[in-house]
């Protein structure tokens, strides 16, 4: 729990800083049997980011990464609002949920292309999912044909808007896709073997590991939260929009799992940290607006917290900059070294 | 490996490093060829010449990005970079002379880029995440200077934007051209005849190795993100010509395109192995891709993200097949 310890100081000094500078910060309170407050709030906007990030997380513990999600994104929810905005009765469950299986279908699909690529014909993960991010949102865009498709949908509309149980629908979904990671990965061996596959993709082979499957899944699975990620976005604002929805979330993700605390070079991952992570991120948008910091900065804001962030993370930094007793942190492999296993 | 290949190589024979660069290069006369016979006015030398003025910019900070990537590196900022870039020219211009500004921009995109080597290398945090806070450090400083473009009435700039250097009869170039084929040969000299070159090889090579050898890595590795920072405040200069105006929302995305153009000239991302004339190649089959769909007409925006896309794919498989025939080979 140790390694949560920096996320969850800097998360709580920034919502510290909100309680100084907002009144009734940390007041929830239930209108019309909705719960409504900041906090509520910054779970609320930040689901699609922990979804994303939480995929993201997998797949960078297996040393990959995966710049396609913000294109997924946008394929997904311009995929169901397309198929809504067919039917002949937007309010039909049936036809909605048609519309949210083929669009997460898609995503699938997608994804299972991106392991491919990764996993049989060998490509770097950055360049393999590049592909994607690049062609993707031009699919997007074809899809929509290039207009912002709106649909009036009640059904679909409780995906990304919607409360259930006074909760909005949203943070359940998260709760219940980070009940499962948690589930499948800390309770059953696959969290091993994803982290033996990131920590050496050769020698799990040699050890009996499938590794060439699991990647496959892994990053299957990464585009489908980013699929259920791009429905909760389009649904929220009932439109699709292939040139905008999900734009550079791949990079806020990928920021959060790296606040989180999952080192890029695989081999370990933290579920707890990704969603600190995600949180921190969502919080500061919030935070920027309310403690009053002009829009047009707050991309300078942001990027001055990523930087102290990831320098208070770096062993290295710690310990040139703290220069402490303890003994010198070992050394450290240096990233993209392959290890390679004589046969 | 490759250098214990190359007196196996039988002679006239071309090395088998070359062929990816040779590859972009068919394709590029294949478009061009193929482009002549559909369209009418197409195959003119002067089609060359406007996907040369056209992208003279991104040519610049594609070269900066092959410096990165040989290392094994990545930079994400300098879309952002070049934005900073014509955002500050375009609002010191008025009351400041243009070679001072042309000076404090590139020193602006140099010191960024030296600042971020600096962290990537001391600090070891993945080249990915510090040029990604260069990215929104960049952009931010763009919003806070103004969120609104910003027009370039400076005598100089609008001087160089409007000079035509007629080389023939129907034919001619920009100066922004010449600016960027000059980049491009002081980069390959650097590349290719100095110490800097080889260190660049060495440690996308294997940084390891270059530690173990002697070799200034430290040096190294900040060289090529300062020269990619330079290249990015030299690209923005273009860009201010091209457009004659700063606006922080200029050259969004075009990280990718300029990574897309490494990739595309065969330089491998892995590091170590690839050439500038590659990525020459690979920054003009992207304009001629956006010529081609002009030229269609019918063709909407988006096919040329979903063609760059498809192209990547083709080329990126194309180098696996060559590195894995390669490696068996040599077994």
């Amino acid at each position: 729990m140790k390694r949560l310890a920096w996320p969850a100081g800097i998360l709580a000094a920034l919502l510290l800083v909100n309680l100084i500078f907002t009144d009734h910060f940390f007041q929830i309170e239930i209108k019309d049997g909705h719960l409504y407050g900041s906090l509520i709030d910054i779970f609320r906007f930040g689901a699609p980011l922990i979804l994303v990030a939480l995929g993201m997380t997998l797949v960078i513990a297996t040393k990959g990464i995966d710049l396609s999600v913000g294109s997924v994104v946008a394929i997904a929810g311009a995929m169901a609002c397309l198929q809504i905005s067919t039917l002949p009765s937007q309010d039909s469950i049936g036809g909605v949920l048609g519309a949210i299986g083929i669009a997460l279908g898609l995503a699938v699909a997608l994804g299972i292309g991106n392991g491919f690529l990764v996993a049989i014909v060998g490509i770097q993960p950055i360049i393999a999912t590049l592909i994607l991010m690049v062609a993707g949102r031009g699919l997007a865009q074809l899809i929509t044909d290039g207009q912002i498709i709106t649909i009036n949908s009640a059904p679909y509309k409780l995906v990304g808007g919607g409360y259930w149980l006074t909760l909005p629908f949203g943070i359940i979904i998260v709760a219940v896709v980070l009940a499962l990671i948690a589930f499948v990965t800390r309770r059953l061996a696959l969290g091993l073997l994803i982290e033996s596959v990131g920590g050496n993709a050769e020698a799990s082979r040699l050890s009996g590991i499938r590794a060439r499957g699991l990647l496959i899944v892994v990053y299957a699975f990464c585009a489908l939260c980013a699929g259920i990620a791009g429905l909760m976005i389009s649904s929220n604002v009932s439109s699709a929009d292939g040139n905008n929805a999900g734009l550079w979330i791949e990079l806020d993700a990928i920021l959060a799992v790296v606040i989180g605390g999952t080192s890029l070079a695989g081999g370990r991952f933290s579920l707890g940290g990704t969603v600190l992570g995600a949180l921190i991120i969502q919080t500061l948008t919030t935070t920027i607006y309310s403690i009053g910091v002009p829009p047009e900065t707050t991309l300078l804001f942001k990027a001055l917290v990523v930087t102290i962030v990831c320098l208070l993370q770096s062993p290295a930094f710690r310990a040139k900059v703290f220069r402490s007793r303890r003994k010198p942190a070992p050394p450290t492999v240096p990233a993209g070294e392959k290890v390679t296993v004589r046969t | 490996m490759k250098t214990l290949a190359l007196p196996r190589q039988l002679p006239g024979r071309l090395p088998r490093n070359y062929l990816p660069v040779l590859v972009t290069g068919a394709l590029f006369i294949a478009m061009f060829t193929a482009g002549g016979i559909r369209y009418e006015g197409f195959a003119t030398g002067q089609i060359i010449l406007n996907v040369f003025i056209d992208n003279a910019f991104l040519l610049v900070v594609a070269v900066g990005m092959t410096f990165v990537i040989l290392t094994g590196g990545i930079d994400l900022s300098v879309g952002s970079v070049v934005a900073l870039t014509t955002m500050i020219a375009a609002s010191l211009l008025p009351s400041t002379p243009s070679f001072l500004v042309i000076l404090l921009v590139l020193a602006i995109g140099g010191v960024l880029g030296a600042a971020m080597g600096a962290i990537i290398h001391y600090f070891e945090i993945q080249p990915f995440i510090v040029t990604l806070a260069g990215m929104f450090l960049a952009r931010g400083l763009c919003y806070t200077i103004g969120t609104d473009s910003i027009p370039i009435t400076d005598p100089t700039f609008t001087a160089i934007a409007q000079t035509r250097i007629d080389l023939a009869p129907e034919l001619w170039i920009s100066p922004t051209v010449l600016i960027a084929l000059a980049v491009v040969l002081v980069a390959t000299y650097t590349l290719h005849y100095t110490r800097l070159g080889r260190n660049v090889y060495a440690v996308g090579g294997n940084e390891q190795s270059a530690l173990l050898m002697g070799l200034p890595v430290a040096r190294t590795k900040i060289a090529v993100y300062t020269v990619s920072g330079l290249c990015s405040a030299l690209g923005g200069l273009l860009l201010s010509f091209y457009m004659l105006s700063g606006y922080g929302l200029h050259a969004v995305g075009m990280e990718l395109d300029a990574i897309a153009a490494v990739v595309i000239g065969g330089t491998l991302l892995t590091g170590g192995s690839g050439y500038l004339l590659g990525t020459v190649l690979g920054v003009l089959v992207l304009g001629l891709i956006q010529t081609v769909i002009s030229f269609e007409g019918t063709l909407s925006s988006w096919w040329t993200k979903i063609v760059i896309g498809l192209l990547l794919l083709v080329f990126i498989l194309l180098q696996r097949l060559i590195v894995t025939t390669g490696v068996s080979r040599e077994r």
